[in-house]
């Protein structure tokens, strides 16, 4: 079965046998063939695709007057009303869709037809600009197939946005006749403008039997939940005017109505909201006076004075959109468009895509019968929501308004994501802005669960050659009593670990792993041997920490699991000079880093080390032999949004090994260094994702004047 | 001759690798016309497509009305008439005036002495009356609930009440089933069970487990969870997530456990159920046993499925799988659906047709996969292409769903009456966001505000911060005539403060507040608030707090401005939680089988005293609005017990401990810090700081106060404990094991470095 899922190795990096020097040469070269005829292939591949793109020689041109004309008798049949009863387990057949990698739904569009009555009367105007539009859209989307044996949905290309502009009967007539109709199951039809005069049905007239309908005017009477898809009305003013995105916060009136054909009930209500709050309340109408070639569509007045439309919604914080005739109104799109927030006042409206969109995030819902109380409802709204909902409301229009296209996708999405639902795009992907999405974390561990201590830690020690100084540590840490396992990771191909018999004797399982490279990153890597959620990372150097010192950091990483619990701290500055950023590792009042020469984290990191690390960095890292720590302390901000917790106050690792060749200049290109990687990842990471804090951990009576036996960490270590 | 034979080979392979994959691509070079004739077959650009005409002529749209129109109002009263019954919605059905005056008031008809009532309804009617928003008076009432039992309609159940009809058409309240909840766990019986509950509920609002999508009237009706009449009143278990691995170590990808019915509704979806079944990762297993007269029915597998069935534990597999499949039984929602939520084992629904529990609030798409009856085949490998870090995420989103919404009846019924409140104030009601992320929307109270960033819990979500100001709020209630020395000196030091933004003394006491004159003059305004006395007044959501930091403070609180600074750069780290200086630790006492709580200094902490500490001012309204009336008297009676409960609902808000930061040192005869919790703080009484010796190596907890009035207080505190406890059906306090202190604290390097010298000075 193939998944779309990337597949990891839990093994861990295996083991390679070393090559021999003479094969060497072979294998260098059978590689860079091999290399070589894969570009060659790739050139191969995306060369005849420039071509194709560049002029687009592939597409039929023709006009659409040209079409087949399709003769409907008088008697052919007509399908059954919509039954409201439908659902997608009801009338939708999922045996088309079938299960494949990509999750995807495949979508076939009818070819265009021009439909005549036995008279030779057309049946309705071949197709609308908005329509051709939107098929177009779906022709180049992923979801397209020109298979119709294949397709698990199908899209007439007749036309039913406007219900005024077709003539019911021969319409459905015109459906039932589609290759695949089949009681229209799992046909797929568009309709903006449903109903007509007197009573305006809020759901398209013409009978469509199982189809299922992208509508833009449901009530929740004729919106069949999880089957329909509630679209908005498209408003040709969104590709026609430019409004430029205004920055937020209140605007020159509070609250505007812009609406042309309002009841003479509702109107009146709003000039008596009008005649309450003054000027902060703009009620305009239709302009009566307009000189000749004027459109009157693109102007609105009050008393004399004439304002441009829709420019006029940008003057304003909130803008009414009550209903008309229909539910549904395309003064919703250009509202949102000027970012403006919409005041809906439609009882049983079904707004659209609800489905997964979050109105009230971006707009107000009144019932329609507490429109007076209109004014103060809006005033309760806080300041800093108002903002939040203007960028709301501006980003459904960007992204589910603008075009034919937007609305298009945004609605076979929703088809799709019923079908494959495990799949489904997140309520965050729908409603976010991208500022939301950008500025904002998901934290993976979001669940505050404190892990209970019995389940202790797994040492995690990255080692090459320092045996000594190895088997020092294991003993050290050995000692702490929450250690439940300790891994040595040796890195050294070169040499063979030490016999088993060597190693000192230790009170939980001991397990060595050989890696086959020497890589930094091995020591991030998620282990299948690693049981428990907390790990310690430890040098084989790191032998000065005292066992309260490394129990104690257990039990704050217990407390803080979804975040680094580490020993000496670091901080990075912006170095206002250089202008970038700067490592310091001196006496600070602040950190924003901890060492991983010991640290606690959660084996999740480890994973995301591993296979979700951005950009380029694990490579890099692991070709510079450094840094490794810091781009872990990224890692771990970046997917967290928290800041590290520096336990005791230790502030150096000191080796007795390292004394030796610890000198001032090796100090300073160390700087330099750890400088570069700190640059380097915030360039990869696009922001820079570290938290600065002023606060360390210490246990509760640290230095407090308390016999030290009554504490639990008495040896909490020094500086 | 070795190496000439590796570089022939080496030239065939190279050529024939190009070939190989680049063949293809010179093939398609060569045949144009087939490309061509494939992609004509997409849609066509039209020459002519820019001069086709818009789908309505923009006059059409921008005037879509209609004067000949009925006028909204008739048209509004059109629908009352027809928009009835099982076309109810809450705009044409619901009485939306009853709620006007009062809020949201709920009433629950008196409890007949004849009446049987199930055990399950019985804890439905209890939740209600515990909730905030219960009257006894059915005048004030906005919505109504039956005291008749409606849970279970199966007419063949013991439980099923008759003549309900007959019985609801004379309560003069009734009034059509307007503004009435009904509350059904099973509706139909064998062989059909059908949504027919065996009465007319006309206009009342239905909340019924298993709801089918057809009968369910959407924004009205309510989709509940089916529930045992064991399941916990109040409080409830917790979710059996402890460790969140990734990928997930379970022995199972896959399970099911359950009865198959041979013959009728809902059978088909069982008894497919073992072609899944793979007897390693994936575990399907059914048994025929089902009712008296099984064997009638039984199939060639029965036998063999029978023993199978044997060899594995149910709850074992529920432990031990990833995912869980649900099924629909004969009714669409099972118990199975909440045994998996609770047990972190995703539910994989097979049950078309179910309107998910909720699922007006809650986004099941986070925590379940909602599978397709007919798709059964595909589900194994659907789940197992889910990526380890969305099954990591689901698991935890069951955990969040469970605690917040269904580990209690309690949490239920006023999950329920939460998603009915919020339609009746629409611009005040909680977004899909509120509802689905933590703490959940029982906790999030759209009263205090419906913008995000005003709550503690939403700024990582929203990429936000807190403010960078604070209010000072000192509870002031001593008798004295003029201000004592501690207060002046504690206004000092908190205007000192860099990020104060103003000071609030909320003056208890009987006799008025001193004139303004005698008040210090401060570099931030200082407002004084007059309180009632009650205790629980310093909690209070008072308008004047616009900042999203409280610095609550006692009037005897002795604090430096750099303990007040130092404190808050910590609370803006940890903005959901309390930070402050003086804690206790609760404990559970084996031998009395009772909590209790010391004020020894000890190792760990889980309350921090509100006399010094910051927290949201979010909590100020949760702490008014969210407890109920009854548990606010529980405080003002009992002596330092609002500050235990406020420690409590924070705790059960968040589900973590509070924080302790650096205090500084002081003279041991001015500290009154170091009191116990035994002693409680006797307020009121000057003297009490000097009764209770502050010592370090205080007498165990066990051994009582020896002043009288120091051991009555003592077990008030403890009442209060064991009475919070009792309410929230389980301890929610959470212990610590660390302090937070500046990084170079006490550190050997000299004080001119150190940002907060002052906190390690006597």
């Amino acid at each position: 079965i193939m998944c779309a899922s990337a597949k990891y190795n839990t093994r861990g990096p295996a083991l390679i046998p070393r090559m021999k020097t003479k094969h060497r040469i072979y294998y260098i070269t059978l590689f860079s063939i091999v290399l070589l005829g894969l570009i060659a292939t790739g050139m191969f591949q995306f060369w005849p695709h420039s071509i194709e793109s560049s002029s687009d020689w592939t597409v039929e041109k023709r006009s659409v007057h040209d079409v087949p004309v399709v003769k409907l008798p008088a008697d052919s049949p007509i399908p059954e009303r919509g039954d409201l009863s439908c659902r997608m387990h009801t009338c939708f057949d999922v045996y088309r869709c079938g299960f494949n990698p990509k999750n995807k739904i495949k979508v076939y569009i009818y070819s265009l037809k021009k439909y005549m009555d036995e008279y030779g009367t057309s049946v309705s105007n071949t197709i609308s600009k908005e329509y051709n539009e939107l098929l177009t859209a779906i022709s180049d989307s992923e979801f397209y197939t020109d298979d119709v044996n294949r397709a698990c949905l199908f899209v007439p290309s007749i036309d039913v946005l406007n219900q005024n502009a077709l003539r019911i009967k021969e319409t459905a007539q015109a459906l039932a006749q589609l290759s695949r109709w089949d009681r229209g199951t799992n046909h797929l039809l568009f309709n903006m403008l449903p109903g007509g005069p007197p009573d305006y049905n809020t759901a398209l007239d013409v009978p469509r039997d199982r189809a299922l309908l992208a509508g833009g005017g449901f009530s929740t009477w004729t919106y069949r939940q999880g089957y329909d898809v509630s679209i908005p009305v498209y408003s040709p003013l969104s590709g026609e005017v430019d409004l430029p995105e205004r920055g937020l916060g209140p605007r020159r009136y509070f609250l505007l109505s812009s609406q042309m054909a309002l009841h003479p009930e509702y109107r009146s209500e709003l000039e008596a909201l009008q005649a309450e709050n003054g000027e902060s309340v703009l009620i305009l109408d239709k302009c009566t006076n307009l000189s000749d070639g004027v459109p009157a569509v693109r102007k609105r007045c009050h008393k004399n004075q004439v304002f441009d439309y829709p420019q006029v919604l940008q003057e304003s914080t909130f803008c009414v959109v009550l209903r008309g005739a229909r539910l549904g109104q395309a003064v919703l799109s250009d509202v949102l468009q000027a970012g403006c927030i919409p005041v809906i006042i439609a009882d049983s409206y079904i707004l659209p895509f609800s489905e997964v969109l979050d109105w009230k995030r971006a707009s107000v819902v009144i019932p329609e019968e507490k429109m007076p109380e209109m004014y103060s409802i809006l005033q309760s709204v806080p300041q800093r929501q108002i903002e939040e909902m203007q960028r709301q409301a501006r980003w459904f229009w960007e992204a589910y308004f603008r075009s034919m296209k937007a609305i298009a996708l945004a609605t076979l999405q929703i088809i799709n994501d019923r079908i494959y639902p495990y799949a489904a795009i997140s309520y965050e992907e729908w409603n976010d802005p991208p500022a939301v999405k950008w500025s904002s974390v998901s934290n993976p561990l979001f669940l505050p669960l404190i892990p209970p201590q019995s389940q202790g830690f797994t040492a995690i020690v990255l080692t090459y050659d320092r045996v000594e100084s190895l088997f020092r540590v294991i003993t050290e840490v050995s000692k702490v009593p929450s250690l439940s396992k300790l891994l040595v990771v040796w890195n050294n191909q070169n040499k063979n670990p030490p016999e088993d018999s060597l190693w000192p004797k230790i009170r939980v399982p001991l397990k060595v792993v050989r890696t086959a490279e020497n890589k930094l990153s091995n020591r991030f890597f998620p282990y299948d041997e690693i049981e428990t959620e907390a790990v310690l990372a430890i040098d084989d150097d790191i032998i000065m920490l005292t066992s309260d010192e490394l129990q104690f950091g257990y039990e704050v990483w217990r407390e803080f699991p979804d975040r680094l619990v580490g020993y000496p701290g670091r901080l990075h500055l912006w170095d206002h000079e250089m202008n970038k950023w700067k490592y310091e590792s001196e006496w600070t009042n602040e950190v924003s880093m901890v060492l991983t020469g010991a640290a606690f984290y959660h084996k999740y990191f480890n994973y995301l080390y591993t296979y979700k690390m951005p950009g380029d960095i694990k490579n890099w890292v692991d070709a510079h032999m450094n840094c490794e720590d810091i781009a872990m302390n990224f890692l771990v901000a970046n997917v967290t949004g928290k800041s590290v917790i520096k336990v005791t106050p230790r502030k150096k690792f000191k080796c007795p090994e390292c004394t030796a060749i610890d000198g001032l200049s090796l100090d300073q290109t160390h700087m330099v260094e750890r400088s570069e990687c700190i640059n380097k990842f915030a360039s990869v990471f696009g922001t820079m994702p570290l938290k600065v804090v002023e606060h360390r951990a210490d246990p509760v009576l640290y230095k407090d004047d308390f016999p030290e036996k009554l504490k639990s960490f008495p040896n909490i270590g020094s500086l | 001759m070795q190496t000439r034979k590796k570089y022939i080979f080496l030239t065939f392979l190279a050529s024939w690798l190009l070939l190989f994959f680049g063949g293809d691509q010179l093939r398609r070079f060569a045949f144009f016309p087939g490309r061509k004739a494939e992609a004509q077959r997409n849609w066509p650009r039209w020459t002519d497509r820019s001069l086709l005409k818009s789908f309505a002529d923009p006059e059409e749209l921008q005037s879509d009305g209609d004067p000949s129109l009925p006028s909204p109002r008739e048209r509004r009263a059109a629908w009352l008439s027809v928009y009835k019954n099982s076309r109810c919605r809450m705009e044409t059905c619901f009485d939306f005036s009853r709620c006007e005056k009062n809020g949201f008031k709920v009433f629950t008809y008196p409890r007949e002495r004849d009446q049987p009532l199930s055990e399950s309804y019985g804890k439905i009617l209890t939740s209600i009356e515990r909730s905030r928003y219960y009257t006894p008076n059915p005048e004030e009432a906005c919505l109504f609930i039956l005291s008749i039992d409606t849970l279970d309609r199966d007419h063949l159940s013991g439980q099923y009440v008759r003549n309900v009809d007959e019985k609801i058409h004379n309560f003069p309240l009734w009034n059509g089933g307007r503004n009435h909840l009904i509350f059904n766990l099973y509706s139909g019986t064998w062989p059909n069970y059908t949504e027919d509950l065996g009465f007319d509920i006309g206009q009342a609002i239905l909340a019924k487990a298993s709801f089918y999508t057809e009968s369910f009237r959407p924004g009205f009706d309510i989709s509940i969870p089916l529930f045992s009449k064991d399941h916990p009143q109040r409080g409830g278990e917790k979710g059996w997530l402890y460790q969140d691995s990734i990928p997930p170590k379970k022995k199972y990808l896959l399970v099911f456990k359950g009865k198959r019915y041979l013959t009728g509704i809902g059978s088909g979806t069982r008894n497919a159920l073992h072609h899944i079944h793979n007897g390693k990762d994936i575990v399907s297993l059914t048994t025929c046993k089902h009712g008296k007269d099984w064997e009638k029915h039984k199939d060639t597998r029965c036998d063999k499925d029978n023993v199978d069935y044997e060899k594995f534990d149910y709850q074992e597999l529920l432990h031990n799988s990833t995912f869980c499949i649900v099924p629909r039984g004969r009714r669409l929602g099972s118990f199975r659906f909440l045994e998996a939520l609770q047990a972190a084992c995703i539910p994989v629904l097979l049950s078309d047709g179910w309107e998910l529990p909720f699922a007006e609030a809650i986004d099941w798409g986070k925590a379940a996969v909602v599978g397709n009856e007919k798709l059964l085949l595909q589900i194994p490998s659907a789940v197992r292409c889910i990526h380890p870090e969305r099954v990591l995420a689901f698991q935890q989103q069951t955990q969040f769903l469970w605690d917040a919404y269904f580990s209690s009846v309690d949490k239920i019924v006023h999950t329920t009456l939460e998603i009915i409140k919020d339609r009746l104030r629409p611009h005040r009601s909680r977004s899909r966001f509120l509802w689905n992320a933590l703490p959940g929307g029982l906790l999030a109270l759209p009263d205090f505000s419906t913008h995000l960033g005003d709550f503690p819990f939403y700024y990582l979500q929203l990429g936000s911060s807190p403010s960078e100001k604070f209010t000072a709020f000192i509870r002031a209630s001593s008798p004295a005539d003029s201000l004592s020395q501690p207060i002046l000196r504690l206004i000092q030091a908190v205007s000192g403060s860099q990020y104060c933004a103003q000071i609030l003394v909320l003056w208890s006491s009987e006799k008025p507040p001193p004139p303004r004159g005698k008040w210090p003059r401060t570099t931030v305004p200082l407002t004084i608030i007059q309180g009632s006395g009650k205790l629980s007044d310093r909690f209070f959501p008072y308008v004047a707090i616009q900042t999203d930091a409280v610095l609550s403070l006692d009037e005897h609180t002795s604090l430096s401005t750099s303990e007040v600074d130092f404190a808050f750069v910590v609370w803006r780290s940890f903005p959901e939680r309390i930070v402050g200086f003086l804690t206790r630790s609760h404990f559970w006492d084996p031998e009395q089988r009772r909590w209790g709580c010391t004020s020894r200094w000890t190792n760990e902490l889980s309350i921090v005293l509100t006399a010094a500490a910051f927290y949201h001012r979010y909590y100020h309204s949760l702490f008014t609005e969210y407890l109920p009336v009854g548990l606010r008297e529980l405080a003002d009676g009992l002596a330092a017990c609002e500050d235990i409960l406020m420690n409590v609902l924070v705790a059960a808000v968040t589900k973590l401990p509070p924080i302790k930061v650096t205090q500084r040192k002081q003279q041991k005869d001015t500290v009154p810090q170091q009191v116990g919790c035994e002693g409680g703080r006797g307020r009121g009484d000057p003297s009490w700081a000097a009764k209770q010796s502050p010592s370090p190596l205080h007498s165990p907890p066990k051994v009582k106060g020896t002043a009288g009035a120091g051991s009555r207080r003592f077990s008030q505190r403890h009442d209060c404990l064991n009475q919070l406890a009792a309410w929230f059906g389980s301890m929610p306090l959470v212990s610590s094991q660390l302090r937070l202190d500046p990084v170079l604290f006490k550190d050997q390097v000299s004080v001119l470095r150190k940002k907060y010298p002052r906190l390690e000075k006597l």
